[in-house]
């Protein structure tokens, strides 16, 4: 306990003693740590964090190459299981649900925005940009980036959406990445600016 | 497929929000210790991070993630 960076790092790449009582140690702070960060949330419980914090340090020691020591050490750990922990509640969330349903699913609100807009000539510029998004939507991306949009914006992880795809969070990343800096770049050449599409009308 | 205007309003959001050149959630993990901790620390976040910011406003797992971070080390 109370290692610096340095040393977390020589033990864990150290001779086996070494090496274990670093990760008996990783695994106490890492599970604790957990445990307070996932605290009040449902499916829970020991056997749960007992298993991210395994798979969790399995990934920690895949990667100590590419921790620079810009934070502690265990913080960075932490944010790794973190991201092993929530990933594995997402998936358990949503492995019965397809891209299908999501896409599907039409939980319409329409004109919630406009019906309670200030005046009417601002709602009228509003329903004008937002007609010329849906234009811009249909005109100007591709079906891949609209389903990977449509899916994210209806809350499906982006780990489920890129198993559904065949891919991975990344390139499920830079698929809407793209799709976002088209849609920008057309609606600047239609004439509205980012502040304009910033502003939310109140519901 | 139809997007309601409730999706079209979120999205326009994150378009308002788009930079050409953002990390992905990869890089984002890999610098989020380091903002976190910054973060509480009160420091104003350093020119390399501002990036990781900027994700954070557009990327809803990573800002879950980022969040439950905090908690640990407050």
């Amino acid at each position: 306990m109370g290692r610096e960076n340095k040393q977390w790092l020589r033990d864990l790449r150290g001779a086996v003693e070494d090496r274990e009582s670093a990760l008996t140690d990783l695994r106490d702070i890492v599970l604790r740590n957990l445990r307070k960060a996932l605290a009040g949330r449902a499916h829970v419980d020991d056997s749960f964090l007992e298993d991210s914090v395994q798979d969790a340090l399995l990934r920690i020691l895949d990667r100590l190459d590419q921790f620079q020591g810009r934070s502690q050490f265990v913080t960075w750990a932490t944010a790794i299981a973190i991201r092993v922990a929530l990933g594995e509640l997402r998936r358990s969330r949503w492995k019965d649900v397809s891209l299908d349903t999501v896409l599907e699913g039409t939980d319409h609100v329409p004109d919630r925005a406009i019906e309670t807009a200030p005046g009417p000539e601002e709602r009228f510029e509003r329903q004008a940009l937002i007609d010329k998004m849906l234009e811009l939507i249909e005109t100007d991306l591709t079906e891949r980036q609209r389903t990977v949009l449509l899916a994210e914006l209806r809350g499906m992880p982006q780990d489920e959406i890129a198993r559904h795809l065949g891919s991975n969070r990344n390139a499920v990343y830079k698929l809407t990445h793209d799709a976002r800096k088209k849609l920008k770049s057309a609606l600047q050449k239609a004439g509205y600016q980012a502040e304009e599409c910033a502003t939310t009308l109140p519901h | 497929m139809i997007f309601t205007k409730e999706e079209i309003e979120n999205l326009l959001r994150l378009v308002s929000l788009t930079n050409d050149a953002e990390l992905n959630c990869e890089e984002c993990l890999a610098l989020v210790a380091e903002f976190a901790e910054q973060h509480l620390a009160g420091k104003s976040v350093s020119s390399g991070l501002e990036a990781v910011e900027r994700h954070l406003d557009i990327c809803d797992e990573c800002r879950e993630e980022f969040e439950a971070l905090k908690k640990t080390l407050s």
